[in-house]
């Protein structure tokens, strides 16, 4: 027994010994959301594999894009790997800015990153970055605050009855609200929610020549529902929440129903941060009946930019990082239900997986989302919470602060588009479209 | 009285601090000129060519111009009054007798050495969030309906916080020079009859005018460029979008280098025309 500890510590350690000759620190730029910080609590098995250190820089989402696209575009160098998603990497990997991930290894697998994923952070057919993890949108709800309301929420729900379950689920003087919703300013907030939501209503951001759309009827049905909605039925303050406060006052106690990204099923289940863990119950996102729901598409994806000189170990990091392998040691020291999920098919048909109460609606959201027919209508643009041209970021951080400001009750939700219209127009025209 | 000699040795020591110094606000200045006239987009190849004047008027003519500069004066004028009009109170306070004075006057400068980010990242989360928040509880204590103070109040949240960071810098300036003001003059003014208020009026601000000056010169050149607590607190929605802000989401958020670029020429052009106005209204002070 001794003698078998003694000969593996000692492969250990020539392997490290040979490896450190080697060895890289790289640095990593990262989202603050919770598998990203178990992802950094676990590098340590990854050193222990490579010998390679890892320097993480972990910053909240809206801080993080701006960090990372202005460090690749003016060739900033400051990291090694970067924590991207679907609407930046076909952009970068188009430019030349990322290093093309198309010799990865047989045993990495690529053919089982689930499709939706792979194409999302592809351009030309060639794989510019790794997902970490994917995920659509979904409804988590209280199953006892709907049963209480005499309801039953069905499978695939329509926003009416949302609406209807949300306001009699509410009970302000108890600091109970009906449901929560991204009101917060920034493309991937309120402007992402809100744009998904608008599929369904059948609205769409620009018509087939890049005019935008924002005085459509459509739009505004959207934006009245969800204003009114949120005025009725939302927690005080709506306009200041993002993802994060929404997952803090669903872990409360505090929303009947919130809808959001499916990779939040993990938190609001998860019994040493939620009070409700064991009363969440999962939905489709809601439609309206005009054939598309209103659930997204996105995969929180890991990157090399071109011109680090790191490249070798950076790839081993990603390798380490989005493989079987690391979804395996965080099941084993976390649990299944706390994975990284909605990137890879293997851990759909995984046994162990499959009895996770979220894994079956997630799975079903990520197949439902097409980001290549987004809308009711035709669009010129890819994606299905954002439109894959460099111009989105700038304007939609624009239009969703005006349509925090209509929630807010700064402006009206006509004030609102009006605003969104005009600016988008100039920035279109600014751009050359 | 210095020889022909050491002056040019003292010039040529010097140089190399002068010309570092130069350089330091020269080359972003020149960079900051240059790209204002060209179309810079990192996101569609980078640069684009020359385009004369187009940003300039671009940044002028867009909608978020006047609005942004209308909200920088706001909270540059509202954090001013607040702070100097406090700032007078706190210091005749603190220049009275009590108990524990040197410590009362550390806890009152206590917030001048907070971050920036810090404190508003504090103000936002644990005072004025409308479920969580301090006053929120405190509202609700009471019966009231919590606040939501930084989209329905968002620019006087946000003079509020900076207000808060700056008070101290205020009262501290106003307290030494309160401390410099000759009590005999006030005694005789007391012996003579002249209320508080009178003694106030005519003697301590009078004399405190040079301090204010100072608080109000030194404040200003900051408060133009306040950009963290809005960024922490609202990133620019509700109206808080100051100039600075603008031009920061132009180059960052919307990656256009060029457009920022006359912005930043802008606020530069902006920040001249208040330190000018300044000095000649205030600046009198100073001389006398």
């Amino acid at each position: 027994m001794y003698l078998k500890s003694a000969l593996r510590a000692a492969t250990a350690l020539t392997v490290f010994a040979s490896t450190a000759a080697f060895a890289e620190t790289i640095t990593i730029a990262t989202v603050n959301n919770g598998d990203m910080i178990r992802m950094q609590g676990l590098t340590e098995d990854f050193t222990a594999k490579t010998g390679h250190e890892v320097e993480w820089v972990t910053l909240e989402e809206n801080v993080l894009r701006q960090r990372v696209t202005t460090d690749i575009s003016a060739k900033g160098g400051q990291f090694d790997i970067m924590t991207i998603g679907m609407y930046e990497t076909p952009i970068w990997g188009k430019n030349g800015w990322l290093v093309p991930l198309n010799d990865l290894p047989a045993e990495y697998d690529v053919d089982d990153i689930l499709p939706a994923m792979r194409g999302g952070l592809s351009h030309d057919g060639t794989l510019f970055a790794a997902p970490f993890y994917g995920e659509s949108s979904m409804i988590m709800y209280r199953t006892d605050l709907m049963e209480k309301a005499g309801l039953e929420m069905p499978a695939a729900p329509t926003w009416e009855f949302v609406a209807d379950a949300a306001r009699q689920m509410t009970d302000k003087g108890n600091e109970t609200y009906g449901i929560c919703l991204r009101g917060k300013a920034g493309w991937g907030e309120n402007a992402a929610f809100i744009t998904a939501m608008s599929n369904s209503f059948g609205a769409r951001w620009f018509d087939e020549n890049w005019a935008p759309q924002f005085d459509s009827e459509a739009w505004s049905n959207t934006l009245n529902f969800y204003i009114n909605l949120l005025n009725d039925a939302g927690p005080p303050g709506a306009s200041n929440n993002g993802f994060n406060e929404n997952l803090s006052l669903f872990q409360q106690g505090k929303c009947g129903m919130w809808i959001d990204a499916t990779v939040a099923a993990s938190f609001v289940t998860n019994p040493s941060d939620s009070t409700v863990a064991d009363k969440v119950g999962f939905a489709l996102a809601p439609d309206t009946g005009l054939g598309k729901r209103s659930n997204w598409l996105w995969a929180w994806a890991l990157a090399i930019p071109a011109g680090t000189q790191k490249e070798a170990a950076a790839k081993e990091f990603i390798e380490w990082a989005t493989s079987k392998d690391y979804i395996e040691l965080v099941a084993e020291n976390e649990g299944w239900a706390n994975v990284p999920p909605g990137a890879r098919i293997s851990l759909y048909e995984n046994a162990n997986y499959k009895d996770i109460p979220f894994a079956k609606m997630t799975l079903e959201s990520i197949l439902s989302a097409d980001p290549n027919n987004p809308t009711v209508d035709p669009v010129p643009y890819v994606g299905i919470q954002f439109a894959a041209i460099p111009e989105f970021a700038g304007i939609a951080t624009q239009v969703g602060q005006e349509f925090s400001a209509a929630l807010a009750g700064q402006q009206t939700a006509e004030e609102a588009l009006a605003k969104a219209q005009a600016l988008t127009a100039d920035e279109m025209e600014a751009a050359g479209y | 009285m210095a020889t022909q000699h050491s002056r040019s040795a003292a010039r040529i020591m010097m140089a190399p601090a002068v010309i570092l110094l130069l350089g330091w606000m020269l080359v972003p200045l020149t960079m900051t000129l240059y790209f204002s006239f060209k179309k810079y987009l990192p996101l569609r190849g980078g640069d684009l060519g020359w385009v004369g004047f187009d940003n300039y008027a671009r940044f002028l003519s867009s909608s978020a111009f006047w609005p942004s500069v209308q909200a920088t004066l706001t909270i540059v004028g509202g954090v001013l009054l607040i702070t100097v009009i406090l700032g007078v109170f706190l210091a005749l306070l603190l220049n009275q007798p009590m108990w524990g004075q040197g410590i009362v006057r550390i806890l009152v400068i206590a917030p001048f050495f907070v971050m920036p980010t810090v404190s508003a990242l504090v103000w936002k989360n644990m005072f004025m969030d409308p479920v969580n928040g301090l006053f929120a509880h405190l509202w609700k204590a009471f019966g009231a309906e919590p606040v939501s103070w930084l989209s329905e109040a968002s620019l006087q949240s946000i003079i509020l916080i900076v207000s808060w960071q700056w008070l101290p810098f205020a009262t501290l300036i106003l307290l030494t020079a309160i401390q410099s003001l000759d009590s005999e003059q006030l005694e005789a003014a007391e012996m003579d009859g002249a209320p508080p208020v009178a003694r106030f009026g005519y003697i301590t601000l009078p004399h405190l005018s040079r301090a204010i000056t100072v608080v109000v010169l030194i404040q200003t050149i900051f408060l133009l460029s306040i950009f963290a607590e809005i960024f922490v607190t609202t990133q620019g929605s509700f109206g808080t979008k100051t100039l600075t802000y603008l031009i920061y989401q132009r180059v960052l958020e919307s990656q256009n280098v060029g457009l920022g670029s006359a912005g930043g020429v802008y606020a530069i052009i902006l920040a001249n025309i208040v330190a000018i106005f300044l000095m000649r209204i205030v600046g009198k002070n100073l001389d006398a």
